[in-house]
């Protein structure tokens, strides 16, 4: 059975920005002066802030932010690569800290970036990696060449990595991470930069770890991945978690969830109004002369109101489009802007 | 102390030494045999330079080839693997303490100086022809020097890789490596800077100095050097400071 993982308070000061390519790609941490004590005054850089949560042994958890918000942080702290300023990580039964060795041999780490052994063949980063791990000759010869297979590198497995695509790198850092049987596999944006069909592919293959009772850590970016994937999420910014749950409870969690995309030949203002009264609305929005937008608690119900409404303001219905509750409005509704942002 | 994870690493950069093998010695073995060419052999046959000089220079020759590959063995690939990409990452993630990865990279440089050592005599030998006089009568006393020697070439190595970035290289060879072998004793003996007292003894913490003067002292002792219990105490300092430096760089690297 897969292993829990408990963090308690953690806090993450940097005083000079972390190596980018382990951590978060772009910055927009939030920068204090260091007290009037210290002779030189140094930029601080605050990326988690008090960060408590616990992760279900065999979850598929995930942490969901913009750049910057702190989930490589998080993740670099579980994975022993980032030092806490303060707080607890705990791994199963080991402090990550104080266990460094007992943490390193239950997980498997895929970074943001490749992080690829340049001097060696796709095949040998493999064969070394599982050798790291104590595997006897004939387990890691066995393992990786299944690895190959299944992550299709097979016909390049014995070039140098250096000529790789980003893709086919990205597949080979996450066959890597699994080489050893990880109880807790941590992925930080593994589907950055992978084509859509690999994207699925590697869905399935998260799963399908997933499946053998393995605990499963992913920060994202995009919310479909969230969605689709992750049977419990945290939405993290400014280093600080903002909401925790399933990803149906989050986003149960938001009145007037529900955003109807109108279009009409044109807006005269009783409509806004009428549309304005109708049960359930929350929020009209009028823009561009014919576009109103209707944030609202319910979707479809609200059809044959707003037609009527249109009917009585004598103008014409052309475009109707509904979009369900989603963590991108979830987002917008914790922190005032998009994910995107 | 994870014995296996340490020898699989230890094998890994046996594997990619191997595979540089040519490169390698190219890199640290052609600058000190072509000075051997043209000091040992040209200058010695054509009467600018005593016949001597040929096994005076020898241990020399075999102290910076010992010092730059193992600097470089453990240097170079270092300061590259700590770079944006972060290769070094997967080896840190081995189940093994931090400290221990930084030790299998001084135990796999102080292979690569000792072997740069080896090949060294008998190339310099030829490269010199006719008239080297060394004396092979103390193993012991060279070995251990040969083992402090690689020791602190490939220490030294593991801090200055984690002391500078890759846009420093160039730096590092005319600052650090260009005066380290021209103040290293390493063409001429330490006691004939009598003549500058003030440099004499500047040169000292020039670690290259204990080299030459212990591989002078172990296969040459027909010229002056400092006595070899000196050097082996020096050199254990050195090293030991190396070490403590290195490892300490190495973890503030390893660690953000």
């Amino acid at each position: 059975m897969g292993i829990a993982i408990r963090i308690e308070h953690l806090r993450k000061v940097y005083d000079s920005p972390p190596p980018s390519a382990a951590r978060g790609a772009g910055f927009s941490f939030t920068s204090v002066r260091s007290g009037p004590k210290q002779e030189k005054k140094k930029t601080e850089i605050v990326a988690l802030e008090d960060v408590s949560m616990e992760i279900g042994a065999g979850e598929i958890f995930g942490l969901l932010g913009p750049n910057g918000a702190g989930k490589s942080t998080t993740i670099g702290i579980l994975t022993t690569r980032t030092h806490p300023t303060s707080g607890r990580a705990i791994l199963g039964e080991y402090d990550v800290w104080k266990q460094q060795v007992k943490a390193k041999q239950l997980i498997g780490v895929v970074p943001q970036r490749p992080n690829l052994d340049f001097a060696l063949t796709a095949r040998e980063i493999l064969l070394f990696h599982g050798a790291y791990f104590g595997q006897s000759g004939r387990e890691r010869e066995q393992k990786s060449q299944a690895l190959l297979e299944k992550f299709k590198l097979t016909d390049r497995a014995d070039q140098m990595v250096r000529g790789f695509s980003g893709g086919m790198m990205q597949r080979l850092s996450i066959a890597r991470a699994m080489m050893h049987d990880p109880e807790v596999l941590f992925l930080d944006e593994p589907s950055a930069g992978l084509d859509p069909q690999t994207r699925l592919l590697l869905w399935e293959i998260i799963r399908d770890y997933n499946r053998a009772g393995k605990t499963i850590v992913l920060t994202t970016h995009y919310m479909d991945e969230a969605d689709s994937l992750c049977e419990r999420l945290a939405i993290i910014d400014h280093g600080r978690i903002i909401a925790q749950g399933t990803p149906q409870d989050l986003k149960s969690s938001i009145p007037g969830g529900y955003l109807l995309r109108l279009r009409f030949n044109r807006v005269p203002e009783e409509l806004t109004a009428a549309l304005q009264v109708l049960s359930g609305v929350s929020e009209v929005r009028s823009k561009d002369g014919t576009g109103v937008d209707v944030y609202a608690d319910r979707g479809g119900p609200l059809i044959s109101g707003i037609v009527t409404a249109a009917q009585g303001s004598g103008v014409d219905l052309c475009d109707v489009h509904i979009a369900e509750p989603s963590l991108e409005t979830l987002f917008l509704h914790h922190t005032g802007r998009s994910l995107r942002d | 102390m994870n014995w296996k994870t340490f020898f699989a690493l230890l094998q890994r950069d046996g594997h990619v030494a191997r595979r540089n093998l040519l490169p390698m010695l190219l890199q640290n073995l052609l600058q000190p045999l072509l000075f051997t060419f043209v000091f040992g052999r040209v200058m010695t046959t054509s009467g600018l330079m005593p016949p001597e000089y040929k096994s005076m220079l020898l241990p020399g020759i075999m102290a910076i080839a010992m010092v730059l590959s193992g600097v470089q063995a453990v240097a170079m690939p270092l300061i590259t693997e700590f770079q944006f990409t972060r290769e070094i990452e997967d080896r840190l993630l081995a189940p093994i303490e931090t400290g221990w990865l930084a030790v299998e990279k001084i135990v796999a440089g102080m292979v690569q100086a000792l072997v740069a050592g080896l090949v060294v005599i008998p190339a310099a030998w030829l490269a010199m022809g006719s008239g080297v006089n060394l004396n092979f009568g103390h193993p012991l006393e060279f070995a251990v020097v040969c083992l402090l020697v690689a020791f602190m070439a490939s220490a030294g190595g593991l801090t200055l890789g984690c002391s500078i970035g890759q846009t420093q290289i160039g730096l590092m060879f005319s600052l650090v490596i260009a005066p380290m072998m021209m103040f290293g004793c390493a063409y001429y003996p330490w006691s004939k800077l009598a003549a500058f007292p003030i440099l004499q003894y500047a040169v000292l913490i020039n670690p290259l100095v204990y080299a030459s003067e212990g591989l002078r002292g172990t296969i040459a002792p027909q010229f002056p050097h400092i006595p070899t219990a000196i050097v082996i105490g020096a050199l254990v300092v050195l090293d030991g400071i190396l070490l403590a430096a290195g490892l300490k760089k190495f973890n503030g690297k390893a660690v953000s």
